[in-house]
Order: C-alpha cells, then sequence, then structure tokens
C-alpha cells in the first residue's frame, strides 16, 4: 500500500500541457489547460455543464486526443495504473458482482483464483462482500456504484479518475460514499481527480479544487483545501468547511462571469 | 369457482373485501390464461363440425374434424415418417442458419470491407423471394437434401444477421470505453462485451429464424419433389391434395402447424433460460 505524502513534497505523476481540445464544428471544448497532478492528490475539476471538465477527464484517460499540448505521465502507463469510474456504474448486466470486479485483471490475462483474495477485499472495502454473487440489477444505485469504486480501486491504480460519479444518487447516498471515497483514498494512497458541479462536494473530498468556466472550456484559478484528513461528518457541519465553500463559491461565481 | 378458501400472495390467508376482490381477479385470470384459447378451439372445431354436417358438404370438399383425425391416427406411420423427414431439414436449416448468420454477423462487425463487400447480396438474398430460387438451385444442386437446405437456410439466416449486427453495435458507450481503458484486445471486446450484449438481440433473431426455417423446408419441399430423399409432409400434403384426400391434407397441416409451434416453445424456453438472471425481458414486474 502507497502513502498519501504530505501536500507538499509529492512527486508529480501526470503533468497536463496547455491542452487544446477543438471538436468538429469548431467547438471548442477546452483552451490552453495546464494542470499538474501530484502523487496523492485528490483533486475536484469544479465548474457548471459545458466547461470541459469532462473532456479533460477523457484526455487523460486517453480515450480521445488533443488536438494541441500533450499529457505527459511520469512514467509509462501500464495497464492497471488507471481506474475510472463513470457517472453511470456502468456495469455488465449478465455477470454477477465479482465478475464484474473481476474484469480489470481478467483483461490483463490473470486468472479468478489468483486475485480472488484482491476482489474480495475491494468488495470489503465497499461494504459489498455479501453480495459477491448477486446481478446488478439486484442492487439499488448506490450499491451499483460501489461495484463500480470496487472495480475501479481492485488493481490499486496509482490514478482514478471519477467523473460525476454520484450526480445521480440522493444526498443521503452520496454523503456516505463521499466519506468512503475518502477513506478507500487513503487506504490505497492512490490521486484522484474527480468532475464535479457540487461545490460541497468538492470541498468535503479534495485538497485541490480546479475551478474552471465554460465557452471555451478553461481553468479559472486553483482553491486550496487545506483542511487536514481523515475528514468526517465532523467536518461537514464545522466552519472551517463552511469557509471553505464560500471560497470554493466564490470562485466558481468569478467562472460563470467570466464566461 | 369452487369454495375453497382464497389465499394471498405467499399462501397467506386474506383479511379483508378488497384483498379477497384482488385475490379471486387473479385466480380468473391465471385459468383464463389456459382456458380461454382452449375454449375457442374447442368452439371453431365444433362449427366446422356443425357446418359440414348442416350444409351437407361432400368430405372431398371439406371433411369434418372426425374424418381429419381418423386420417391423423390411421395415417400416422405415414405422416410421421414425413415430418421426420420435415423436423430433420428444419433443424439442419436452423442450426446453419445460426452458424451462418451469426457468423457473418461477427465477421461484418470485425472488417468493415467485408461488411461493405457483401451486406448488400445478403438483403438481396433475403428480399427474393425463396419460391422463385428454389426451382433455380434444384437445377444446379444435384443432392436433393443440400438443395433444401439451401432453401431453408436463404430464408432464415437473415433475421440472425441482422439482429446479431444490431447487438453487436449497440454495446454500451461507457462499457467500451472502460475497455479501452483497460487495454483490451480485440478478441477480448469481443468475446467479453460484445457478444454478451448481442444474446438477447441474438435469440430474438432466433425465434424467428426458427419459424422461418420451416417455412423454408416446406418451400424446398414442394419444388423438390420426391426423388432421392423419400417424402416429408409438404410432399404428403401436395400429394394428398392430388387424390382428393382432404382429410389428410388436413392432418398433415395440423402435423405442421405443431412444428411450428413446438420449435417456437423450444426457443424461448432457451432464450429464457439463457436471460433470466440478467436481462429485462426476462423479469417479472409487479402489476
Amino acid at each position: 500500500m502507497r502513502k498519501v505524502a504530505p501536500f507538499d513534497d509529492r512527486a508529480e505523476v501526470l503533468r497536463v500541457n496547455a491542452v487544446d481540445k477543438v471538436f468538429p464544428g469548431d467547438v471548442q471544448a477546452l483552451k490552453d489547460m495546464s494542470l499538474s497532478v501530484r502523487a496523492g492528490d485528490f483533486i475536484s475539476l469544479l465548474g457548471p455543464s459545458g466547461c470541459g471538465k469532462s473532456t479533460a477527464l477523457r484526455l487523460i484517460a486517453g480515450l480521445s486526443e488533443p488536438t494541441s499540448g500533450r499529457i505527459e505521465w511520469d512514467e509509462p502507463r501500464k495497464d492497471g495504473d488507471l481506474g475510472v469510474v463513470f457517472q453511470e456504474p456502468t456495469l455488465m448486466p449478465w455477470a454477477t458482482v465479482s465478475q464484474n470486479v473481476y474484469l480489470p485483471f481478467r483483461l490483463e490475462g490473470k486468472s479468478y483464483t489468483s486475485v480472488r483474495d484482491d476482489i474480495l477485499d475491494a468488495l470489503k472495502l465497499v461494504g459489498l462482500d455479501k453480495f459477491q454473487n448477486s446481478y446488478p440489477r439486484e442492487l439499488s444505485g448506490g450499491m451499483k456504484m460501489r461495484v463500480s469504486i470496487a472495480r475501479a480501486m481492485v488493481t490499486q491504480p496509482k490514478l482514478i479518475l471519477m467523473d460525476e460519479p454520484f450526480a445521480a444518487l440522493d444526498e443521503i447516498t452520496r454523503f456516505k460514499l463521499n466519506n468512503d471515497l475518502l477513506e478507500m483514498q487513503a487506504r490505497i494512497g492512490c490521486t484522484v481527480i474527480f468532475v464535479t458541479h457540487s461545490v460541497f462536494e468538492s470541498v468535503f473530498l479534495s485538497d485541490r479544487i480546479v475551478v474552471m468556466a465554460a465557452r471555451p472550456g478553461r481553468v479559472i484559478e486553483e482553491v486550496r483545501v487545506d483542511a487536514p484528513y481523515p475528514r468526517d461528518e465532523e467536518f461537514r457541519t464545522s466552519a472551517e468547511y463552511a469557509a471553505h465553500c464560500r471560497a470554493a463559491s466564490k470562485a466558481l461565481e468569478h467562472a460563470m462571469e467570466a464566461a | 369457482m369452487t369454495d375453497a378458501p382464497l389465499t394471498g400472495p405467499m399462501g397467506k390467508p386474506v383479511v379483508d373485501a378488497e384483498e379477497a376482490r384482488r385475490a379471486r381477479k387473479r385466480k380468473i385470470e391465471a385459468t383464463a390464461r389456459y382456458l380461454l384459447p382452449v375454449a375457442v378451439m374447442i368452439l371453431m372445431i365444433w362449427l366446422w363440425d356443425r357446418i359440414v354436417v348442416w350444409n351437407e358438404i361432400p368430405h372431398f370438399i371439406l371433411p369434418g374434424p372426425d374424418r381429419v383425425w381418423g386420417s391423423l391416427t390411421g395415417d400416422w406411420p405415414i405422416l410421421w415418417d414425413a415430418a421426420l423427414l420435415t423436423g430433420r431439414i428444419t433443424l439442419m436449416a436452423l442450426v446453419i442458419a445460426v452458424v451462418g448468420g451469426a457468423g457473418l454477423a461477427i465477421l461484418f462487425n470485425q472488417s468493415k470491407m467485408v461488411e461493405l463487400s457483401l451486406y448488400p447480396y445478403a438483403v438481396i438474398l433475403q428480399v427474393t423471394p425463396v419460391v422463385a430460387i428454389a426451382p433455380l438451385i434444384f437445377i444446379y444442386v444435384e443432392s436433393k437434401t443440400v438443395g433444401m437446405l439451401l432453401c431453408a437456410w436463404i430464408v432464415a439466416f437473415f433475421p440472425v444477421l441482422s439482429s446479431t449486427t444490431l447487438g453487436l453495435n449497440s454495446v454500451d458507450h461507457n462499457l467500451r470505453d472502460l475497455f479501452r481503458i483497460y487495454g483490451a484486445s480485440r478478441w477480448q471486446k469481443l468475446w467479453m462485451l460484445q457478444l454478451p450484449s448481442a444474446l438477447p438481440y441474438f435469440l430474438g433473431g432466433l425465434k424467428i429464424a426458427g419459424g422461418l426455417s420451416l417455412i423454408g423446408a416446406v418451400v424446398a419441399e414442394l419444388v423438390a419433389g420426391t426423388g432421392g430423399v423419400g417424402t416429408g409432409l409438404a410432399f404428403r400434403i401436395q400429394e394428398a391434395g392430388y387424390r382428393l384426400n382432404i382429410a389428410r391434407m388436413f392432418a398433415a397441416l395440423a402435423i405442421v402447424a405443431a412444428m411450428g409451434v413446438f420449435i417456437f416453445a423450444a426457443l424461448s424456453l432457451l432464450s429464457h433460460m439463457l436471460l433470466r438472471k440478467w436481462h429485462e425481458s426476462a423479469l417479472k414486474r409487479e402489476g
């Protein structure tokens, strides 16, 4: 297990270097985006819809190519270095929960027996070890999302990308998953880039909030949340949390005005 | 209705009038599902019998149900042999239609070039009536069995091809992205993602192909005549027609229909078995 290093001495894992993305029809989705991602960072990309945050995530995932600029990894990316959670749980409906979590290993060619313990650990971490043999349709929305998270972290990746994973869930479930997510990140010591349009969620989760504006999508400013981890329900009701939310809201307002 | 105490779901006794009403409705619906079609059939057969008797229709024009039943039991050995032959051709045609249709769908899916070159011909083969092609086939194909299989295949493979193609292309986009991120090979993507996604579509096509391969086999038999392969049901129908043995025509027709129903039921069962754990179509819904 990796440990998350203190904020000021983290090694860079990935750099987004002056990236532009133009879609057909001259739609500028991203303009001159630069971002240095360091090991252990929990970065939120916060902004209104159309600000290119999901586009940025797809570029980092290697699902599309920048029109100009580069995405540079400090060392070549291997299979299993990257985990992804989409807005929908994106599970294979024909496979059981454990088979769904097994997928990243299966694609690497590993046998089920050789990784059974990892799968069980991941499911335990999201509290679903009792549902190994269930099919996705038997689970609630929140549980499906947990399976999706277990799948993203089962390979203990360096970087997990999350694209508004909790946007479709109710607030109670969302708070619970926020807590669990932080616990998980501390456990496997990974880096997270988290796309959201919720100020409260981004402040609770991240130590760096990258505020973005729309048309064209671009980075407006970065807000540092220096509250120490672990953060829990107490933090969610603290004055410190409220102050950070105010700061982030103000930054977001700037972003909206700039648009 | 009997006076047995009504029970609600899970065998709990019913408490109030509203529940009793609902329980009764459930029971009636469950019985009606089987009773109604049977009642309609009995009524139709009775009507048929009456029409024949009242109008004194001679049996070489329209035999009554009793005569058809007599033919069905009396000519059973002949009809059974014929049914075996037709059934064999139908099943073999269905198997090659499935292999050919699904195989072509996978091939088309893997290679755009192959799809562009061959798809129009698959469509042409599909839209040309098989009755029109069959005589030509029997000119060039020496073996009657092969000719009949070819006819049945031509009608049956297309639904498998088109529905499997649709299925292979209906993969969830996020899942596709996920496979890409994990560096899945083309083979892994096909095997673990596209084929399972295509399964419900394939099974839908299979159900249609089952009925069509029977039609193809019957048409092929009618065109092929008898030489060499023995005689199937369609040939028996034709032959009985020439002899004005209308009762046997009806008896053979009933067997053909029964075979069609059997194939459909078997394929529906197969489909249910394969999908019941996960697919929406196989789920029981409330209300």
